[in-house]
């Protein structure tokens, strides 16, 4: 009945098992993490010194954008959806995900999107150079011609998100084990459960602007350009229609592995369980309705920036709920300081520095002078570095053991996170004072002013990519050998996925465990 | 109130008593927001530092917290867990007391809006369209009209020359403006979308093709104030700086007149005729500063992206093929743009026979303004 692997590259291949899948989702992501961060070292090194050194400008914007696509799109979403389908059927006592053979497609397209983007480097006229959020007409009447295949590329990594999502909702709602009613679901399963919802709600809208754009380039429509009776601020709506939720689709999954880790090393289960669910919730709701904060400088009507303020302003009470209640977790507990939980409590004090950047930019008036500046740069580094990255890595050694049946290095592993958490620092702190100053993002060159701070920032993004070398070792040697993990691994953590053995076997839960 | 706290402030203030040399020297160590030169920006700088201490003070109370917990809540100095794990009271509190600090932010947020909306009865109107990579002004109530580009040269860029104080944040000619007027802005772009920012007048608005978006400022001091493009724009985009220079209202005025006089001439001017080196030398400074930001310098493009004008088709063809492409533009490629209405018919005729003499070309003919004239009014 049960039975093994294939052997050879067939394995890989024609794979259905939730395990193998999400394990080549992980290389996948960190390969593409590595790929987006050697393009953002290129724009550290050419923003060095003013002057242009290293690259010219019309390479330096194809920099800037296929670093942003790659990191989002490449990079977090897939890490995400490959520990979703490690731990999701783990944690819940399924066998499998509900729809194996379409979680095979759902990988296996990503490899050839991401061929497709990167190869309009080597095209005539460059890889796209519109920036990651590609606003038209820039990225239309103006593009170059490999906007095409990043059309089609974008198509497919949106068929690839939306089958993943379908199937994570399947698996969640169909396959818990008996008596895993909703309400006793780890967190990670639930803000995944909501992230997967939010997927299948926006990534049609992005598909739609960027079918949209395709039409213009090629088919005489005019949806984006006002010479022919059409708006160039609609393909602005329509893109954060679907870009701001996806900012919650990278910070979601994140909260919910956060969620599983202080309170395994604080010894003392998740404050406010129930809170951080409908907190979840809440946020979700309110992704949809703050697109237009991205847009203050667009010209809206007077009304219309009150509206998306206020409304922007009210996510604060939901994150501070979540935040507070990790602090309260942590609050009068046994606390101990592996690599996870170095990772899971840089997350919260980070991620909360980049939550009151948020703040200040959703005040509309005082986002006049922060917007498209390095502060911006500033803020959404903060939130996505320390909360997508650092929370997956935080998991990737918090499950590790699980996964290869040994222990990863303690010390390579604490090297690694105080070398990430001053590099980050170095790197991005310096940009908010860059910013205020009055640098604009996305420039290739700089005036004088601004010269010390990014050279400042620049040493710490190559001190951060170094750190993720020694990642890269740690897993390895992890995946290679050495000393055996226990079944618990940690100290009673809560949770399925520590009641079966380590290394995980090939199939688990073919009978449904029982849930307390 | 708050800035008597702020030690960036006071730290601007000292630079500004000792001396240029020392405030340009702070200014590489900026790390905050201008409180800029009117009262809108002040207003929004000390919005700023509001919601920026409000910040603080509740960093420092959560992560007090958070590491006085780590401190003490230690599984190494033998703290046993509590298992408390939930409390409605407590999170009703920490939802309900953040709402309120909210509303407080939202208060003077809300009336800081209503006033920068404010665009009515303004004294004078300037209409800015963007173009890719420069900023056009127009007087509106006057025939003055001009492009601002940028001023620094591309061998200071390409590091072979010392890089000057003002380093891409200096232009050809600025947008001069009277102080304590209030000023509208009527903001468009030409090609596609550009944003006009200028942090001391704490006005960013982006200019957006086929819509006039409006923005106001009333400058309290004159002065040069700099600023540059803040939406990714193209290639150029890092070099397309603001430069706006306030001065007294007489000065302004006397400024107008003169500018509408070399307006004038320059109409003039296009009837004259003018000889082959002439047109060849004025050609060569106008490719320099419009064209070569594409077309390259040495004339030969970049490959794939902008064509060379080295032995192209057009630049060595029959010259009213080559009037029109410069004149009205590309109809395949927008990044070819009409330049008709950007440049007097003298830049024209000059830089068509520039562009026909120069790089290998050779080919010995050249054109006049007024046949420009004559061709521009044909249409």
């Amino acid at each position: 009945m049960a039975h093994g692997p294939q052997p050879g590259f067939k394995r890989w291949l024609f794979t259905t098992n939730h395990k193998d899948i999400g394990t080549m989702y992980l290389w996948f992501s960190f390969a593409m993490f590595l790929l987006g961060g050697c393009m953002a070292l290129v724009i550290r090194a050419e923003l060095f010194e003013p002057g242009l050194q290293i690259v010219r400008p019309e390479f330096f914007n194809q920099m800037t954008t296929m670093h942003g696509l790659i990191m989002v799109f490449g990079a977090v979403m897939p890490a995400f959806v490959g520990l979703a389908n490690w731990m999701i059927p783990m944690m819940i006592g399924a066998p499998d995900m509900a729809l194996p053979r379409m979680n095979n497609w759902s990988f296996w397209i990503l490899p050839f999107a991401f061929a497709m983007l990167v190869s309009t480097l080597f095209m005539q006229g460059g890889a796209p150079n519109f920036g990651w959020t590609f606003y038209a007409p820039l990225s239309t009447e103006y593009a170059p011609p490999s906007v095409t295949f990043f059309i089609f590329s974008i198509h497919i990594m949106g068929a690839s998100s939306i089958m993943g999502s379908i199937n994570i909702i399947a698996t969640i709602l169909n396959m818990r084990a008996p008596g895993m009613t909703l309400m006793k679901m780890p967190l990670f399963v639930w803000t995944w459960l909501i992230t997967a919802y939010l997927l299948i709600a926006v990534m049609p809208v992005l598909a739609g602007v960027v079918t949209m754009m395709l039409m213009d380039i090629h088919f005489g429509t005019s949806f984006f350009s006002a010479a022919g009776g059409g708006d160039p601020v609609l393909f602005q709506h329509v893109f954060w229609f679907f870009g701001h939720p996806e900012v919650y689709i990278m910070i979601l999954p994140a909260f919910g592995i956060v969620s599983a880790i202080i309170p395994t090393f604080a010894r003392k289960p998740l404050f406010g369980y129930s809170s951080m669910v409908y907190a979840t919730a809440s946020i979700a709701f309110l992704s949809f309705i703050v697109w237009a904060h991205h847009m203050f400088t667009v010209g809206m009507p007077v009304a219309g920036e009150l509206f998306f303020m206020y409304a922007t302003m009210l996510i604060a009470v939901p994150t501070g709920v979540k935040v507070f209640n990790w602090i309260s977790t942590m609050f009068r507990g046994s606390m101990t300081f592996e690599t996870p939980m170095l990772f899971a409590v840089a997350f919260v004090i980070l991620f909360t520095i980049g939550g009151f950047s948020g703040l200040m930019l959703a005040i509309a008036p005082a986002d006049f002078q922060y917007h498209d500046t390095y502060f911006v740069v500033a803020h959404f580094h903060y939130v996505l570095v320390p909360g997508a990255i650092f929370s997956i890595t935080a998991g990737v050694y918090y499950w590790l053991p699980k996964w290869t049946g040994h222990m990863y290095n303690e010390t390579m592993g604490k090297v690694h996170f105080w070398l990430a958490f001053i590099g980050l620092n170095v790197t991005f702190f310096p940009m908010h004072f860059v910013g205020l100053a009055g640098m604009p993002r996305r420039i290739p060159d700089y005036a004088l002013q601004f010269a010390d701070f990014n050279q400042i920032a620049s040493m710490g993004a190559f001190l951060f990519g170094a750190a993720q070398l020694v990642f890269l070792f740690n897993v390895v040697r992890t995946v290679q050998g050495g000393r055996k993990a226990t079944d618990e691994v940690w100290d009673h953590p809560q949770g399925l996925e520590w009641t079966v053995p380590s290394p995980a076997p090939y199939h688990t839960f073919s009978t449904p465990p029982a849930v307390r | 109130m708050l800035r008597g706290f702020n030690p960036l402030f006071a730290l601007l203030a000292a630079s500004v008593l000792t001396g240029p040399a020392i405030a340009e020297d702070k200014g590489r160590w900026g790390t905050n927001m201008t409180r800029g030169v009117t009262e809108v920006a002040h207003t929004t700088y000390d919005l700023h530092m509001l919601i920026f201490w409000i910040c603080v003070a509740i960093g420092v109370v959560v992560f007090g917290v958070m590491f006085y917990s780590m401190w003490r809540h230690r599984k190494s100095k033998g703290y046993k867990a509590a298992q408390f794990h939930e409390s409605t009271a407590v999170e009703l509190v920490w939802t309900i007391v953040p709402t309120i600090i909210l509303v407080l932010m939202a208060i003077p947020a809300t009336k800081t809006l209503y006033h920068i909306y404010d665009t009515k009865e303004a004294d004078l109107d300037i209409m800015i369209t963007g173009y890719q990579w420069k900023w056009k002004y127009d007087y509106l109530g006057s025939d003055v009209s001009f492009f601002s580009n940028l001023a620094t040269p591309a061998a200071q860029i390409d590091n072979q020359l010392p890089k000057d104080d003002h380093y891409l944040r200096e232009v050809d000619e600025p947008l001069v403006v009277p102080v304590n007027k209030k000023i509208r802005f009527l903001i468009t772009a030409n090609d596609v979308i550009h944003a006009w920012w200028v942090p001391e007048l704490a006005v960013k608005k982006d200019a957006i093709p086929g819509f006039i978006n409006e923005a106001w400022t009333r400058i309290e001091e004159p002065g040069i104030y700099r600023g540059q493009c803040a939406e990714l724009c193209g290639k150029d985009h890092g070099f397309m700086p603001v430069v706006v220079k306030a001065v007294p209202e007489a000065e302004y005025t006397a400024w107008l007149g003169e500018r509408a006089a070399a307006a004038a001439k320059a109409s003039e001017l296009a009837k004259k005729t003018f000889t082959f080196d002439e047109l060849y030398s004025q050609g060569e400074q106008v490719y320099n500063k419009i064209c070569a930001a594409c077309h390259q310098p040495n004339g030969q493009g970049v490959p794939g992206t902008f064509p060379a004008m080295a032995g192209s088709k057009i630049a060595t063809g029959p010259i009213d093929a080559h009037v029109e492409i410069v004149v009205h533009g590309s109809k395949k490629n927008p990044a070819m743009q009409a330049f008709g209405e950007q440049l007097s018919e003298v830049d024209l005729a000059a830089v068509i026979t520039y562009e026909r003499n120069a790089f290998g070309n050779d080919m010995g003919d050249s054109i006049q303004p007024v046949d420009i004239l004559n061709f521009k009014n044909k249409q």
